[in-house]
């Protein structure tokens, strides 16, 4: 193919296919690829842990658009194909089905994926979860009524746990932090976390590392811990962290590390750019390199990209408030900013004893993140303090830290 | 341009409030879309395709 070079996306998840949409949104006809190398047209993820893996939605409401929407982008979609390398001074990525595509502008958007335990990837029941494929195999785990053990606690985890206590799963999270669920929101909230998961039947061990897997027949029985405990499981999930999907550019220039690290404009070379859970930003307003693995910054990020492919030479940072949120049993639980590295912890409305609350977090003084439990109106209020990073002093004055 | 919302898709996020307030609210106890206005004046539509690009449940559409 020797067409005019275009716009190269590489990853066809939330971010890939918003940079898409915000190209031809905004007037640019020129070619488009989007490559993926799930063989399926983009879906979205946060529901995977949720409602999908409950069984209370159909697969077909995860995709992300109609396939007459995707049509109408005009793209080259290569789907089932992965990125194999790229090669910067001629402009050109290599596929895995051994074709070339060569850009004007590339979009990394190849995410993450989940961090494994060693040596357990052909071990049968223990799962990991981040595709469809995944979460459909937990799924028929789950039905089994399983005793699963959860080996980290974080929010998939914690929400997994949820799913499958509800599916009469037996239920055992396992961290090796002191305090789980707190690495995120801090000890208060922590606390309240777990509370809630004990009420629910979940037993938590923590402050101890996972040292193997039991097996026998190639399946897995149980987790042996390092205070030599073994807890007995039927289905075992891996839910410590990600990995950013960056090996395929080893040896372009493009400079990675934890992700692909990009400047402020979201640029991480000339011609190159990156969205969504593998990207490392530089933003101006928190005045940190970040990478935010989350559904909504995927989408934003991507929108920022495609805008500033589309600016030339007068791109514009991108500075967003990220958002997260998550669902464990009835709490809803939003984050605006980010929380980790806060030093100070202040409830704004409600309380934690009601678990509706509004929490500020601050750093140095100034909002640095707002925590709504089960409160959404608030929430807003005190997300407009993050965005402009207040000065926390008059909060504090008018309520004192729950 | 036409909106619609998908309230069982919905996960309470706001960024439709953020991007298109005069379109966009939210319910007071579960944070669920309220649609305020499917068939926005044209000074709109760019909050209106703002909130249904950035919706991180993907529950907004809008047809044009």
């Amino acid at each position: 193919m020797t067409a005019d070079a275009g716009v190269v996306v590489v990853g066809a998840s939330a971010a890939g296919l918003s940079v898409t949409e915000t190209l031809r949104r905004d007037g640019f006809d020129g070619p488009i690829t989007l490559i993926g190398d799930e063989n399926q047209p983009p879906y979205d993820r946060p529901p995977l842990s949720k409602e999908v893996l409950a069984g209370t939605w159909p697969e077909d409401k995860l995709k992300l658009r109609e396939a007459d929407s995707i049509a109408a982008l005009n793209l080259d979609l290569r789907l089932g194909v992965r990125a194999d390398s790229v090669d910067t001074a001629s402009r050109a990525v290599t596929l895995s089905d051994g074709s070339q595509v060569r850009y004007r502008d590339l979009v990394i958007a190849t995410g993450v994926r989940p961090r494994r335990l060693p040596g357990t990837d052909a071990v049968a029941g223990v799962h990991v979860l981040r595709t469809l494929d995944d979460a459909r195999r937990l799924r028929t785990e789950l039905a089994r009524h399983p005793r699963l053990v959860i080996v980290g606690a974080g929010f998939l985890g914690a929400e997994v746990a949820s799913v499958a206590r509800a599916a009469g799963a037996t239920v055992t999270l396992v961290s090796d932090v002191d305090a789980p669920l707190s690495d995120v929101l801090g000890n208060e909230l922590g606390r309240l976390l777990v509370d809630v998961h004990v009420e629910h039947g979940v037993q938590i061990h923590t402050g101890v590392r996972v040292v193997g897997i039991a097996t026998e027949d190639g399946r897995a029985t149980g987790v042996h811990l390092a205070d030599g405990t073994t807890l007995a499981a039927d289905a075992v999930l891996v839910a410590i962290g990600s990995i950013p999907n960056t090996e395929w550019l080893a040896g372009s220039g493009i400079p990675t590390g934890d992700g692909v690290l990009c400047d402020e404009y979201c640029r991480a070379a000339p011609g190159v750019w990156a969205a969504g859970d593998v990207a490392s930003w530089h933003h101006v307003d928190i005045g940190e390199r970040i990478r935010v693995e989350h559904r909504t910054n995927a989408a934003e990020q991507g929108l920022a990209v495609a805008r500033n492919i589309l600016a030339g030479s007068s791109p514009a940072p991108f500075v967003p408030v990220p958002y997260i949120w998550s669902d464990q049993y009835d709490l809803k639980i939003q984050i605006y900013g980010l929380p980790r590295g806060a030093d100070s912890f202040t409830v704004t409305d409600g309380s934690v004893g009601d678990r509706e609350l509004v929490a500020v977090y601050g750093k140095g003084g100034r909002a640095r993140a707002a925590v709504g439990i089960n409160m959404i109106r608030p929430l807003r209020t005190a997300r407009a303090l993050v965005a402009a990073q207040t000065d926390l002093t008059s909060i504090r004055n008018e309520r004192v830290t729950a | 341009m036409h909106i619609t919302v998908d309230e069982t898709k919905c996960c309470a996020a706001g960024q439709c409030v953020f991007a298109a307030p005069d379109i966009f609210d939210q319910r007071e106890d579960d944070g669920i879309v309220i649609l305020l206005n499917a068939d926005p004046p044209e000074d709109q539509w760019e909050g209106a395709r703002q909130a249904a690009a950035v919706c991180p449940a993907v529950a907004i559409e809008v047809q044009e």
